[in-house]
């Protein structure tokens, strides 16, 4: 893994990334102490007279939103938000894919062929349509969303998945350990799912940046995590009517969407480098 | 889903032409801009704010209202007469009216019009504000073919016999649902009928290009002199109200049909240029949280006037800049019955917090607020949470789509509150019944009703039977005053919060003429489009 | 090959039967009634049942979906609640939208992504390449809605040089297209640049280099064509995304497509429209799948019609 490190740190772009993902954990983490204020807290003074957002000043240094509240504050603790989702949704993707491509791959017959066919089936699906239609009939809340997302991020994971066990499992050393007379489950959990690991990596990583904009994009709409749990996305969607005077509430989350996605993706994108037998070695 | 009113007082203003301002003239174009495409223009199924005006420019009914007022006035119908018993009203036609197909109106028309909207194959939203005509529910259950109370003794008379008094009768042959249409066009069209609308009135419909533009034009046989004053009305949808409202500015649109768009609100008030082009109206709109009063801590009424005391009604009216006046009860200050010398519930936390823990709420209580997910509302459902957290009501957020929350309130125990904005009542005619039955009576306290407070009290109810029976004219000041007793009583029992009352600003090009009245018209939005006109010389 | 159609046209058929039965289901557990909302606030209870009645909405689930698969075989796509109009003539009022959005956004992508991957390639591992590299990671990484709202205030409320949304003449496609078209462009772009790294690489370049030839006509004759493979195959799956309309980007700019009519049907419960549009929106999806593999063969005659 000494390998893996030196090809992370050793390549601008991926520190970059790194850090990135490591501001925004921290954030998330120590979200009470950093931020200003409470995220939900709705100033008196936060409003003009009239009911328009103030501009980022001495007080509040993001500016305020529509229901005068910090903004600043309300960045920190989405970063949380995402985080979770991010984590929790891919994390589950990558779990029921992992288990329903390994299973169709390895064990085929009609039960590989149905997950198979299943899958072809949700391929098929408008991904976005599919979301946004569950996020509307369960009543969002965060946990509900990270569910959402999962459901319709697992079918490209169990595809890949599916490919590499097919190929995996007529390797010879597969066929050794059956021939010695180990049973399918070991023979899974020793032999298949080490090389499997990863691909399963890289996805993790990678899925993240699409999690985490899946996450705004169905929050944007108005059906994401329930307010006032702040999230990067909903408060673009809280707050857009207003970007042509208050261009700030749409500009600093929507940098922050942006340069968390583009983190996972360079770190994923240097990992898959780094691990994929058929691109090692291949020129910069 | 929606009828306006303004003062009575309007009419006056309508009447005397403004000084100094150029005669109205006859013929032009106006343009008016929406977003979304028109849903239907079928008089019997079509109830959103949007086709609601345009349905009343193609069709017309057995009466209407002066325009820019509330006062109702016949118009199919030349005269009306009232029975002794105020059961029976029959209705004279006015001859020589003509459909869009060229035919002549007759009683048969009115009869086969209103028992289509009652049919329920029809699927009409509005079937129900018929139910006070005799038999009703034998039509409605299929029992028979047709209203038993509608008969036609000649081509010219209609006579409607009702099964109880109903002092909103007149209303209810003013609102779309009853407006002619002619049979034989809608059983040409069928289900399509709302694409192919063929009525009486001042409009006809001439292109209907979806998602795009339709095309009113004058109906060169509208019974009425010197009206409409357009030659034609160009609706083009599919436009952002940004868009819209720069190209107003550009001279390229007379009419938002959408509204001025709230980013731009502030600084279109506050730019003289444009400060005049803006005519500020009230609108009989309420929007107000409901408690359920089946649910807990709801049940009591000490926490329900806690959270009357607990709202900053001003700051939510200030985080929608100033668009609506504070509400202290169910009726809008234009609405007959409103009393203007009730004081309702003030803003004060602290007699808030005593009256919680009066109720044995000293410690705070958790329970969930609903409310729709387009803005402004979730933004308010956010202030008005923070307001009661201040008073220990933790408040979590359901924010749904409207069907979703329409579903909930109408379940006895899902919603313990719900925010109404968005599906807020507007009522569909100015009288203080509509505001009581189907949202604060027992009538609508029903699973699938919109009592989404579940306040039934039958002592009201039979007050309101009692208001609703005095159809004698004579007595009409007494009813109002009955109804507002009413009304203040609710305000007693606390079901609801009342936060505000929306106002309406339309804004106009430049070219548009006409008084203020028509602009901020109470039962045609945005404008009545039969009265405006585009001014000498432009 | 006409064989080959066949068969994927009958696999299609039946993905397309499951779709309708899985967006059937999931659109029967919305918790609202969509008879309540047809009825309006004062419809009685006999209105409320008799319409249900009408809708077939009092049948068991398996028989309502049975219906209305018996219809949609035959081309039916049934009525809109609330607009009482045919969802097959809504689609269809809604697809000069869409199809020019998505030719406008396939266009943009095409020439935004396969230009910068061809120039990375021939730069490959200098500055240029790197940047290149990280400007598409970026535009993948970044949501459509902050892009398409930023882009909408520099050029059309700052600068004024685009309408502010809408639809209409060429100058409204141009930012929703370009805002569909940048994102999208960051995938063909890190997609071109390695087809064409591996293509370069490939014998038979070197013996053209070997024989001579240009290094235009290398990069555009020899590995263009190889390289377009990949790319023949994203575009038939754009094809069956932008179908289902965009939804954010049609929000954003106010574009009267299928995405728009989708999101308000979810709204309000409109339950043909949202059944409909899946339902169109995947027969896009399996139809360019289907198309690019089609085209496939007649751009690198090596491949042979699969399965």
């Amino acid at each position: 893994m000494s390998h893996l490190r030196d090809r992370i740190l050793g390549d601008r772009v991926a520190l970059f990334g790194l850090t990135v993902i490591a501001v925004t954990v921290l954030a998330a983490l120590f979200a009470e102490r950093l931020a200003p204020y409470p995220p939900d807290r709705q100033f008196f003074d936060g409003l003009t007279l009239e009911g328009a957002p103030l501009p980022p000043n001495g007080r509040f240094w993001l500016g305020t939103d529509l229901l005068g509240r910090d903004l600043l504050s309300r960045l920190i603790f989405g970063a949380r938000t995402s985080l979770i989702i991010g984590i929790v949704a891919n994390g589950a993707a990558v779990a029921i894919g992992a288990l329903l491509g390994i299973t169709a791959g390895y064990l085929r017959g009609w039960i590989g062929t149905a997950i198979m066919r299943f899958t072809d089936l949700m391929m098929a699906f408008p991904a976005l349509l599919l979301a946004i239609a569950l996020a509307a009939i369960f009543s969002p809340s965060l946990w509900i969303v990270a569910l959402v997302i999962a459901m319709v991020n697992w079918v490209q994971i169990a595809r890949v998945v599916y490919t590499e066990t097919t190929s995996l499992a007529e390797r010879e050393f597969i066929e050794a350990a059956r021939a010695i007379g180990a049973g399918p489950f070991r023979i899974l959990l020793q032999h298949v799912l080490p090389h499997l690991l990863p691909t399963l990596l890289v996805w993790a990583t990678l899925g993240v940046a699409t999690t985490v904009l899946l996450e705004a994009t169905l929050s944007y709409l108005g059906v994401g995590v329930r307010p006032p749990t702040p999230s990067w996305g909903n408060i673009i969607f809280e707050n857009q009517t207003y970007f042509a005077t208050a261009p700030w509430l749409v500009f600093f989350p929507g940098v922050a969407i942006l340069l968390l996605a583009l983190s996972f993706n360079l770190v994923g994108d240097t990992l898959r480098d780094a691990l994929d037998p058929t691109q090692r070695g291949r020129e910069p | 889903m929606r009828t306006f009113l303004t003062t009575t007082a309007l009419a006056l203003s309508l009447l005397a032409a403004p000084a100094g301002a150029a005669e109205p003239t006859q013929g032009g174009e106006m343009i008016v801009t929406y977003k979304d495409d028109v849903s239907t223009l079928d008089p019997a199924i079509g109830y959103d704010w949007q086709n609601w005006s345009m349905i009343k420019s193609l069709f017309d009914g057995l009466m209407d209202y002066v325009p820019g007022t509330t006062e109702l006035v016949p118009d199919l119908a030349e005269s009306y007469e009232l029975s002794e018993d105020g059961l029976t009203y029959t209705f004279k036609l006015r001859k020589g009216v003509k459909f869009h197909n060229g035919r002549e109106l007759e009683a048969a028309d009115i009869k086969y019009s209103i028992e289509r909207a009652v049919r329920p194959e029809t699927q009409s939203p509005g079937a129900g504000f018929f139910a006070s005509i005799e038999g009703f529910e034998a039509l409605t259950s299929g029992a028979a073919e047709e209203l038993s109370g509608i008969t036609t003794p000649d081509d010219y008379t209609v006579k409607i016999t009702l099964s109880r008094p109903d002092a909103t009768f007149l209303h209810v042959m003013a609102i779309n649902f009853s407006f002619a249409v002619p049979r034989e066009e809608v059983e040409k069209y069928g289900q399509d009928f709302g694409k192919n609308p063929v009525g009486t009135g001042a409009f006809r419909l001439a292109e209907w290009t979806l998602g795009q533009r339709l095309v009113f034009e004058r109906n060169p046989d509208y019974y009425k002199e010197g009206r409409p004053r357009l030659d034609r009305i160009v609706f083009e949808v599919g436009q952002e109200p940004l868009v819209a409202l720069l190209r107003l500015q550009r001279g390229e649109v007379d009419i938002l049909g959408d509204g001025i768009p709230p980013a731009k609100f502030l600084e279109i008030m506050n730019d003289p240029e444009w400060r005049d082009n803006v005519v500020e109206g009230g609108q009989l709109h309420t929007g107000y949280l409901a408690m359920n009063v089946t649910m807990k801590p709801f049940d009591n009424v000490l926490v329900r006037r806690a959270v009357n005391h607990a709202i900053n009604k001003d700051r939510i009216i200030r985080i929608i800049n100033g668009r609506a006046v504070p509400a202290n009860q169910p009726l809008p200050p234009a609405m007959p019955g409103h009393d203007p010398n009730y004081e309702g519930y003030a803003f004060d936390p602290e007699k808030a917090k005593q009256l919680m823990a009066e109720a044995g709420y000293a410690d705070g209580v958790d329970t969930e607020l609903y409310a729709m997910n387009t803005d402004p509302n979730p933004r308010i459902a956010q202030a008005i949470q923070q307001d009661l957290a201040a008073i220990g009501i933790r408040a979590e957020l359901q924010v749904l789509a409207q069907a979703n929350v329409i579903a909930a309130g109408g379940e006895k125990d899902a919603a313990p509150m719900i925010w109404s904005g968005g599906m807020a009542w507007i009522a569909d005619f100015p009288d203080p019944s509509n505001f009581y039955g189907p949202i604060l009576g027992c009538g609508g306290a029903v699973p699938g009703g919109w009592n989404w407070s579940w306040y039934c009290n039958e002592e009201l109810d039979a007050l309101a039977a009692e208001a609703d029976a005095m159809v004698d004219p004579a007595k009409a000041e007494e009813r109002i005053d009955l109804w507002r007793r009413i009304f203040l009583r609710i305000m007693d029992d606390a079901p609801w919060a009342p936060v505000f009352h929306e106002q309406r600003f339309t804004m106009k090009s430049d070219r548009l003429g006409g008084p203020d009245a028509i602009f901020v018209d109470p039962v045609h939005i945005p404008v009545h489009y039969d009265e405006v006109y585009i001014e000498d010389g432009q | 090959m006409i064989g080959y159609i066949a068969r994927r046209l009958g696999q299609a058929v039946f993905i397309l039967i499951g779709i309708s039965l899985v967006t059937y289901v999931l659109v029967y557990l919305i918790p609202a009634d969509p008879v309540r909302q047809i009825a309006g606030r004062s419809a009685t209870p006999e209105t409320v049942e008799s319409i249900r009645r009408q809708l077939g909405l009092d049948l068991p689930l398996w028989q309502q979906y049975l219906r209305y698969l018996g219809d949609l075989l035959q081309g039916d796509l049934g009525r809109s609640y609330i607009q009482k109009t045919e969802v097959a003539t809504l689609i269809a009022s809604r697809l000069p939208a869409t199809l020019e959005l998505m030719a406008g956004a396939i266009l943009l992508e095409l020439l935004i992504g396969l230009s910068a991957g061809i120039y990375a390639a021939s730069r490959r591992g200098r500055p240029a390449d790197r940047a290149i590299m990280v400007a598409s990671f970026a535009a993948v990484s970044a949501p459509q809605f902050v892009v398409g709202i930023l882009l909408l205030y520099v050029f059309a409320v700052q600068l004024g040089w685009f309408p502010i949304g809408g639809y209409g003449t060429l100058w409204h496609l141009v930012l929703p297209a370009l805002t569909l078209g940048l994102l999208g462009g960051g995938w063909y772009a890190r997609m071109m640049r390695s087809a064409m790294i591996e293509v370069l690489r490939q014998d038979y370049i070197v013996t053209a280099r070997a024989k001579g030839a240009g290094r235009f006509r290398i990069l555009f004759v020899h590995a263009l064509r190889n390289a377009a493979l990949p790319v023949v195959a994203m575009v038939g799956l754009d094809i069956g995304i932008f179908m289902s309309g965009a939804v954010v980007v049609e929000s954003v700019y106010g574009w009267p497509g299928i995405g728009q009519l989708a999101w308000q049907a979810i709204q309000r419960v409109d339950i043909p429209i949202i059944v409909g549009v899946t339902i169109v929106a995947a027969v896009a999806i399996v139809l360019g799948n289907l198309l690019a593999d089609l085209v496939a063969p007649f751009i690198d005659p090596r491949i042979k019609f699969r399965r």
